[in-house]
């Protein structure tokens, strides 16, 4: 019964998706994979990598930060991740891109440079570099910020979760060695933390690409989600558009995911195979021993 | 070589230690027995600061552990010192705690390494040489997932050797062994006492400390209730509680 009813639902759906004018597939076959649209996947695709790749490296920071003994450290990563939690993507992408507009130059150098050379009575304001905020605030460095700084307080919660699962006695074990709380951390704990981290920092990725369509907000301009509704706007497709974007989408998760259990799949093979080999020698040598 | 002067220690409103006195002569095999909880691994533990002592004095080697002396008043030593301090006390851990992502020879090379900044070819040439002397030239590739319990904490031993401390601490290194892997560790750790290593030993094998063992004490509650030569306290202990534990466990 209930498979009838879906049989038929789905039947009904596939006619109107098929029929209806408004869908015009012709139309999106010609334009999905036109220059500006494979430009938009480009961009989606680096800035999913870049800002992930930012995101577990604070991620990481933070993680540690949050560990430390000095409850000054300790609290700053705990208000870090407070607040960017706290905030949806959408909005924070959006005060990403208006800092173009509060600020109009960003200035590397000395702090407080202008009010200390004003003070010593410089002509300089003992600055390194200084950008036009527009032109760094305004599209792929606001959006990768904007993602790269909200990413990094979820994967501080994972990396911490990780470092909670490996067992006191190994911190305790390399301290009792001479190893700072750095070395352990980098080269005893993390390692180890990796085989909880990995799997969740997989989800997050597949996250990550669906959330640079936010980018609208800034906006990105050469990202997917903009260019597919730019072309929609302008010739009045909008439904094919907003197929093909959906479509693209698809792909490039369903990509991810593919990966994702490969990855996953292989991490697992490969500590059996470990365990495999192992035993095999073990076996070997014990016969080896025997036979002497 | 250890020099303990009434240390004090308490978790919460548990006091655990309370007021420890004793002396570790250089070269000795030092013995701590007593019942579960009497707070024989938490002294232990101070010895190398992995526990901060609440009062008391603790010298290694002449040396203040964990804090120094300026004027009459004690400060707390910066993390390097602290790290420095304990290169030269080797631990032996109940659980092993080997390294589980690194190999036998990895979990001997990492220390010489990343602390003593020795070269790759220096420290495997070492480890190298102390798996042969624990019996385990044949297992170096294998993962601590791999090895026996009793290979495992002789990895272990190495492992802290490989540091070339001037003091070994075990705690309880054979208790979870399964009982005819006891006596591998117990025979690595007999071959260090002749070789004239400085031990302080957390044990329920009385035979070994009896065999092996310079001195003893026996500790419950958070004091030495008793001390002297190994064959004296566990053949004629003079305390009744001494006397009550060594009836149990013998
Ligand atoms: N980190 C800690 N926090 C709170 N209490 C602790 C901690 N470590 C130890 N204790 C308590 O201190 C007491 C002494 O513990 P300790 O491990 O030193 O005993 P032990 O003599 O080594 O016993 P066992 O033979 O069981 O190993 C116990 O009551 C224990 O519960
Ligand atoms: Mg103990």
């Amino acid at each position: 019964m209930a498979t009838a009813v879906i049989a038929v639902l789905t039947a009904m759906f596939a006619n109107m998706v098929m029929t209806n004018k408004v869908f015009n597939w012709s139309f999106m076959l010609d334009n999905m994979f036109n220059a500006p649209v494979l430009e938009g996947v480009r961009t989606t695709l680096l800035m999913t990598i870049e800002a992930m790749i930012l995101g577990v490296g604070i991620g990481i920071v933070l993680a540690v930060m949050r560990l430390s003994p000095n409850p000054i450290v300790n609290g700053a990563a705990w208000l870090y991740v407070w607040f960017f939690r706290a905030i949806p993507r959408y909005v924070l992408l959006t005060v990403c891109g208006g800092l173009g507009i509060f600020y109009s130059t960003y200035r590397i150098g000395v702090p407080f440079g202008s009010q200390l050379a004003s003070l010593l009575g410089l002509s300089s304001d003992l600055s390194i570099l200084s950008l036009n905020g527009n032109q760094i605030a305004r599209g792929f460095v606001a959006g990768l910020l904007g993602l790269a700084l909200s990413e990094g307080a979820y994967m501080a919660e994972i990396v911490r979760a990780g470092i909670a699962s490996v067992d006191t006695g190994q911190q305790e074990a390399a301290s009792a060695l001479g190893m700072s709380r750095m070395l352990t951390m980098r080269r005893i704990v993390l390692p180890q933390a990796m085989r909880i981290i990995v799997p969740p920092t997989g989800n997050e990725t597949i996250a990550m690409l669906k959330d640079t369509s936010l980018l609208l907000a800034i906006p990105v301009t050469n990202e997917l989600f903009f260019q597919t509704q730019a072309i929609g706007n302008r010739t009045f497709q909008i439904v094919p558009m907003l197929m093909a974007a959906l479509l693209w989408y698809l792909a490039l998760s369903s990509v991810l995911m593919v990966g994702q259990f490969f990855l996953e799949k292989r991490f697992a093979r490969g500590f059996d195979q470990r365990q495999a080999r192992l035993k095999i020698m073990q076996v070997e040598s014990e016969h080896g021993a025997g036979a002497m | 070589m250890v020099r303990a002067e009434q240390i004090y220690k308490s978790f919460g409103h548990v006091e655990v230690l309370r007021g420890i006195d004793l002396e570790v002569a250089p070269g000795e095999v030092f013995c701590i027995v007593g019942p579960s909880g009497s707070g024989k691994s938490t002294f232990l533990r101070c010895i190398n600061h992995l526990e901060k002592i609440d009062a008391g004095r603790l010298y290694v080697d002449g040396d203040l552990v964990g804090y120094k002396q300026r004027g009459d008043r004690l400060h707390e030593q910066r993390e390097r010192d602290v790290c420095a301090q304990r290169r030269d006390i080797g631990m032996v851990f109940q659980r092993f705690n080997l390294f589980p992502h690194l190999s036998a020879l990895e979990n001997v090379m990492e220390a010489p390494i990343r602390v003593r900044k020795e070269s790759r070819a220096v420290a495997q040439e070492q480890a190298v040489r102390l798996l042969d002397r624990v019996g385990l030239a044949d297992r170096r590739a294998m993962y601590p997932s791999q090895l026996s319990g009793g290979q495992q904490q002789r990895v272990a031993i190495a492992r802290a050797l490989a540091m070339q401390p001037k003091l070994m601490l075990f705690d309880e290194p054979t208790s979870a062994l399964d009982p005819e892997l006891v006596g591998e560790v117990l025979d690595v750790m007999r071959g260090l006492a002749e070789e004239g290593m400085t031990m302080v030993v957390v044990t329920h094998e009385m035979g070994f400390a009896r065999e092996v063992g310079d001195a003893l004490v026996f500790m419950d509650e958070g004091v030495v209730v008793e001390a002297g030569k190994p064959r004296e306290v566990l053949s004629n202990p003079r305390h009744r509680r001494t006397q009550a534990f060594l009836s149990k466990v013998l």
